[in-house]
């Protein structure tokens, strides 16, 4: 079931749009923003409120980097491995994040802390390179430096 | 130099608020326009100013304005293009995180030109700075009366809203964003019919890239031949161009439009670093063919880049030095076009998954001969015309422009079983 602050959260958006579908990929976020992922139970919900074909909302939702349909850790990495990253040596800030949390790109940390995600070109090329810890940007950075950034994410 | 565009911008300072822009002039030319001016006549000057689509494929944005009909019906809408996915690209992302009331007042400026009742910024889901700072001034630009019904007494009413997007590059796309919008998968549409007839839900559609949009409030303060004086090229205005890659100063700079390669690379990148040589450059983006040390002194415009063989593309450029490896850095390309194709079209999803296996093996010394001939081979059914969408054409630019320049470093690594440079060649 969907909380009370989810479904109104998910109600305040249907003015922006003429239609209820128009509103899934909101309803999609915001239900991920408080459980972390879309479980099918949730997407059902969601179809149900929209009144929109379950399987049409699936394919929304596996349309998209960003929506997650199993759960991830308490914090997701996103590292770029686009091309001006790749040119600035994404390559090595990867090597350094798998032996440092043990896990390879798409996998979560045994501690359930951090998930780690490969990401498409974040829009920071100058900073190359770049990843993403949640909402924040950091870039411009070495594996020194990522030792530092993950202690802040507990 | 003027840089009206990024005039606002700070490094590292909040951007500036309502209040803060007012006094800087801004909403100015919304006045201007709500009291002086027709929406024909704010169409007629942005057609004079020969401003072209910053989105990437540079279409004059004052001819897609008149394409919406005149008795079209409503409701109408505006879609800012703020999806900013293409690699190497970082120059919207400027301008919303820098300056979003000038971006909001060129959405309501292009709204009351196209007659449009409400609009959307679509932007894209990891852009949380710039979905904040829009949001902020979206709200204060209806606190200050220029959205909502009735703007400043005219009569003229318009909503805007924020939508933020899920990640994946088809959402750019025009057509596939009016899909995104609508709730659907972001699969492009056939066209015709074109969305200034047939748009979002079904209504007259006008959509323009961020960068686009904010250079009208500038247009409608001083007037098409002020802006085309801006330029040192028939499109008129300044430009944000961008450089990433192993140069001194990577960043970007507000300059004239028709400021040459050479230029931007060396006096404001500072050029290359100490002790590696430039090899080329993709000029706008991921989708854009290479240039090089023949083509420095082409002037950055719609027009000559592609006279040199390539396209300005978003105007960012991605800079390969010599320690960089083109079967590599096109490997790295071509995996992103193969993993953000829509899978529509056969050309696209398959041969672009054919491309990527093909380099990956020559990358790990298992290229074969015949390999060249295959990948030229593929380039082709990507080319315009055979694919839904323009992502599979964009596709085709760096490999096929790879192939031409650097054909000796594809050759070596069939030969060589392997790539000549340690670490992959991102070195
Ligand atoms: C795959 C693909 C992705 C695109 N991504 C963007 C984008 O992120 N931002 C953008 O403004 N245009 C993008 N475009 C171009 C748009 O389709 C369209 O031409 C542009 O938004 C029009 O605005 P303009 O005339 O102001 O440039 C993309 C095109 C394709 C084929
Ligand atoms: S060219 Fe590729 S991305 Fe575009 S519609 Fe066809 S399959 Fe989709
Ligand atoms: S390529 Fe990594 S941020 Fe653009």
């Amino acid at each position: 079931m969907l909380s009370e602050e989810e479904r109104r959260e998910i109600e305040a958006e249907f003015p922006h749009y003429p239609t209820r579908q128009a509103v899934c990929i909101d309803a999609m976020k915001i239900v991920q923003k408080h459980r972390g992922w879309v479980s099918d139970e949730a997407l059902k919900d969601i179809s149900e409120l929209l009144g929109m074909p379950l399987a049409e909302l699936d394919g929304v939702a596996t349309f998209y980097n960003l929506i997650f349909r199993q759960p991830v850790g308490r914090h997701v990495i996103y590292v770029c491995d686009s091309v001006s990253c790749w040119i600035m040596h994404s390559d090595r800030q990867f090597r350094h994040l798998r032996e440092r949390l043990g896990t390879a790109p798409g996998e979560t940390t045994a501690d359930g802390r951090f998930t780690l995600l490969p990401i498409v070109c974040l829009g920071a090329c100058d900073r190359a390179p770049v990843m993403m810890v949640d909402d924040d940007l950091h870039g411009l950075l070495e594996p020194g430096k990522i030792d530092g950034i993950l202690e802040k994410y507990r | 130099m003027e840089t009206p565009l990024t005039q606002n911008v700070h490094p590292v300072a909040a951007p500036p608020d309502r209040g803060a822009y007012e006094r800087a002039g801004g909403y100015q030319a919304l006045r201007k326009a709500l009291r002086e001016m027709t929406p024909e006549s704010v169409v007629e000057e942005v057609k004079g100013a020969n401003l072209r689509g910053r989105g990437g494929a540079g279409f004059p944005t004052g001819l897609k304005w008149s394409l919406v009909p005149k008795d079209a019906p409503h409701p109408r809408y505006v879609v800012c293009n703020a999806d900013e996915m293409e690699p190497g690209t970082f120059k919207d992302r400027v301008i919303m995180e820098g300056d979003p009331h000038e971006l909001v007042e060129g959405v309501i400026l292009c709204g009351y030109a196209t007659g449009a009742d409400a609009a959307y910024i679509f932007l894209r889901g990891e852009y949380k700075l710039a979905a904040q700072r829009v949001a902020q001034a979206i709200a204060e630009a209806y606190e200050g009366h220029y959205l909502g019904r009735n703007i400043l007494g005219s009569g003229y009413g318009l909503d805007l809203y924020l939508h933020t997007s899920a990640g994946r590059y088809m959402c750019g796309e025009e057509t596939g964003m009016l899909n995104a919008l609508e709730g659907k998968r972001a699969n492009p549409r056939a066209k015709p019919p074109y969305p200034p007839v047939v748009g979002l839900f079904g209504k007259p559609t006008t959509i323009n890239n961020v960068e686009t949009l904010s250079n009208v409030p500038h247009i409608v303060n001083h007037g098409a031949e002020w802006f085309r004086k801006l330029s040192r090229s028939k499109d008129g205005g300044t430009k944000i161009y961008g450089v990433s890659g192993k140069v001194k100063r990577p960043g970007w700079w507000e300059l004239p439009m028709g400021t040459t390669v050479r230029e931007i690379l060396e006096e404001h990148a500072g050029g290359m670093r100490e002790g590696l040589r430039f090899r080329g450059l993709l000029p706008g983006g991921a989708s854009t063919d290479f240039l090089t040390e023949q083509h420095l002194d082409v002037p950055m415009d719609f027009t000559e880049v592609q006279k040199a063989g390539s396209r300005m593309g978003t105007g960012t450029m991605i800079v390969m030095d010599d320690r960089t490896c083109p079967v590599g850095m096109v490997w790295n390309l071509t995996h992103f076009f193969a993993q953000e194709s829509c899978g529509w079209c056969t050309p696209c999803w398959s041969g672009l998954a054919w491309a990527e296996r093909i380099l990956k093996a020559m990358e790990e010394g298992k290229g074969q001969p015949g390999d060249l001939e295959r990948l030229e081979f593929q380039t082709k059914f990507w080319a315009p015309g055979q694919t839904f969408c323009a992502l599979a054409p964009g596709a085709a630019e760096p490999l096929q422009s790879a192939l031409k320049y650097f054909r000796d470093d594809f050759e070596r690594h069939i030969r060589d079983h392997g790539c000549p440079w340690a670490d992959g060649g991102a070195g």
